[in-house]
């Protein structure tokens, strides 16, 4: 007797944890095996680019930050970097370092999370733990240097908001941390901010290895990944793949080396390159990514121990004049005044800035009319076009392999829906 | 890209197609004008032929002309009676759905930007489409070439209306299910038109009619004055003197 077999649909998300946030996956299931995925974005959309064209230029640097929200300062380098395209301004040698710096801190806080999250997808629950203990120590300095562990709004075109803080704030004593183990965690917060963060960097090779040692010659994240998710060079590119999905595809295409902005160009650093574009291979990819962004920060804190400088532009149409200025030059007071209520005008034109944020290409194409709000935003978020190719992907993979896929993308809803 | 790169991209680019694009360099970007009935056409050339191999679209986005170069807060003439206060105006924030502007528009108002990356040469060069129409803006579409321009089309349609002309599944993406109006437009109040909330009695969410109200607290101005040719003959000054 012959049985009718249907196939049926399956909802995945939006609330489910492997989703990472809100992702909803409508799956068409033939059995076990995926036949059509469907995946409904927008749950997250707020608009941001349409807010951005209602207020001054500055006032979006901030949204900018919640866009990618594990990537923040990437998200504010490539609009700060087109509005500075556009006025035809430069940032002084030392913004530049700090920038190039905290782009790489923020690549490992971003690579940090995904190896996290994506290691506890699979099953895997005390690499999330370890990343973590890496994150808080990298959140402090952000906090250091903006107030604020994620949202730092930290850049401004012309600069960075301000110079490096002189001393890290320290553990106090408490029932949780005290004795020895809170002199440990002091130890290296007795100097200035970029003392902490060389002895952070000195230490964090040895804790990408603990990671290692959990993931990259075990055997169930092996069957996990490898073999899993396969993209083929020419796929990747069709598909508009940026950052680690094309690199893990074997294509050596790297912004920071292609089309080095900030102070790229002046540090040495490699750009690992996957071989079977499957997921273990950009997990591969990103783990030495890491230990590269370690390197790249080592020769920032060199330097900007070694060269003191201005860190924002002296052009006060862009950037404010120094408070105490303000209590007794008139012209500085004025300066002010304009620049935080008008803001500045930019120059007519359109710009595409790009910078390679830690999931890809993080572009903003930017149109101005000349007046001192943008005419258009446009935030070409890398997450977007990653997930838009995850049909052609999955098709014919697990339902299980779907979760290393969008774990593999590295998604983040931020900026898929802006 | 350098200065000689975008160059000879544009030789070979003027080589190619001629009259077809409208080739402009600025900051060493390159943006081509096209018709949108060329657009296949020329986005096969630019992807398979030796001196271009655009094999990645990286960015595709709408964008609406409507207003561009409008200001709230006439700056230029100085009377008796000062400047005008900067509350008045048709600048978005400033409207509900109902107050939406009608007036000016531009010769065409709706457009398709297309950013291109050639990995093989390091290049990248933009593409806009205007669309003939403004009451129906139709650009073919590019997902036949580049599969990964689905979603950026698919963005476009939604925000701003524009339809791609062969697209397999142009559906909304970003938006609400369910949604009506294309936001990004520039005659779509800010503030929208539905606002949500769960009501306790019905037990379900339920849409109503947008409470607050448009506010702008900054004008949109744009100054003649060149407050950077100023800024920057003031930088110039200050190195003289140090």
């Amino acid at each position: 007797m012959a049985q009718e077999i249907r196939n049926y649909t399956m909802n995945f998300g939006p609330q489910h944890p492997a989703a990472h946030g809100v992702l909803r996956l409508v799956l068409e299931m033939d059995g076990e095996t995926i036949v059509r995925a469907d995946p409904h974005v927008g749950l997250l959309h707020r608009g941001t680019e349409k807010l951005a064209e209602s207020k001054p230029f500055n006032q979006s640097i901030g949204y900018m930050d919640r866009l990618d929200y594990v990537s923040m300062m990437c998200n504010e380098h490539a609009y700060v970097r087109a509005i500075e395209s556009l006025l035809g301004i430069e940032a002084p040698e030392r913004a530049q370092y700090i920038r190039t710096m905290f782009d790489e801190i923020t690549r490992i806080l971003n690579h940090l999370m995904w190896v996290g999250s994506n290691a506890l997808d699979l099953g895997a629950m005390a690499v999330f733990l370890y990343a973590f203990r890496e994150r808080e120590e990298l959140m402090d300095v952000y906090e250091a240097v903006s107030g604020a562990r994620m949202h730092a709004t930290y850049y401004r075109p012309g600069g960075v908001y301000r110079d490096l803080p002189d001393h890290m704030s320290k553990y106090r004593e408490s029932p949780w941390h005290k004795g020895g183990d809170l002199n440990r965690l002091n130890s290296w917060r007795e100097g200035s901010m970029l003392d902490y963060l060389e002895a952070f960097t000195a230490d964090f090779p040895k804790r990408v290895d603990e990671y290692e040692e959990l993931l990259t010659n075990n055997r169930i994240w092996k069957q996990r990944t490898v073999g899993i998710g396969v993209i083929s060079p020419e796929q990747a590119q069709a598909w508009g793949m940026t950052g680690a999905m094309l690199r893990g595809s074997g294509i050596a295409w790297d912004l920071r080396k292609k089309q080095p902005y900030a102070k790229y160009a002046e540090m040495d650093f490699d750009i690992p390159v996957g071989v079977n574009g499957d997921c273990y291979d950009r997990y591969l990819v990103r783990v030495e990514e890491m230990r590269q962004s370690n390197r790249i920060i080592q020769q920032c804190v060199k330097w900007l121990k070694a060269n003191p400088g201005p860190v924002i532009v002296q052009n006060f149409k862009v950037a404010p004049p120094k408070r105490e200025a303000m209590k007794e030059d008139m012209e500085a007071l004025i300066h002010h005044f304009k620049l935080f209520t008008e803001g500045y005008g930019v120059p007519a034109g359109e710009t595409y800035a790009v910078v390679e944020a830690p999931k890809g290409e993080f572009g903003c194409y930017l149109v101005s009319d000349g007046a001192n709000k943008p005419f258009r935003v446009h935030l070409r978020a890398p997450g977007f076009a990653h997930l838009s190719s995850i049909d052609a992907i999955v098709r014919g993979h697990m339902l299980a392999d779907v979760v290393a896929m969008i774990g593999t993308y590295d998604l983040v809803f931020g900026e898929v829906d802006r | 890209m350098s200065d000689t790169q975008a160059t000879s991209l544009v030789e070979h680019l003027t080589a190619r197609f001629g009259e077809t694009l409208g080739i402009r360099v600025e900051r060493n970007e390159a943006t081509a004008e096209l018709a949108a009935a060329d657009l296949i056409a020329v986005a096969t050339a630019l992807r398979d032929e030796a001196p271009f191999r655009f094999t990645e679209l990286v960015d595709l986005c709408g964008i609406d002309y409507l207003g561009y170069g409008q200001t709230e807060w006439d700056t230029r003439d100085v009377s008796w009676t000062g400047f005008s206060r900067g509350v008045e105006g048709e600048a978005m924030g400033r409207f509900t759905w109902a107050e939406r502007p009608r007036g000016v528009s531009p010769p065409r108002r709706f457009a398709a930007v297309i950013h291109l990356l050639s990995i093989e040469h390091n290049q990248r060069l933009r593409l806009r489409v205007f669309c003939a129409d403004d009451s129906l803006p139709v650009v073919p579409s590019v997902t036949g070439i580049w599969p990964g321009s689905n979603w950026f089309e698919r963005e476009a349609f939604d925000l701003y209306g524009i339809l791609f002309d062969g697209h397999p599944d142009l559906r909304r993406i970003l938006t609400d299910y369910g949604f009506v109006g294309h936001p990004f437009r520039k005659d779509f109040p800010l503030i929208g038109n539905v606002e949500v909330r769960y009501d306790p009695t019905q037990k379900r969410v339920v849409y109503e009619p947008v409470s607050i109200e448009p506010r702008v607290l900054v004008p949109r101005v744009i100054r003649d004055d060149a407050d950077l040719v100023q800024a920057k003959a003031e930088a110039a000054d200050r190195w003289r003197e140090n």
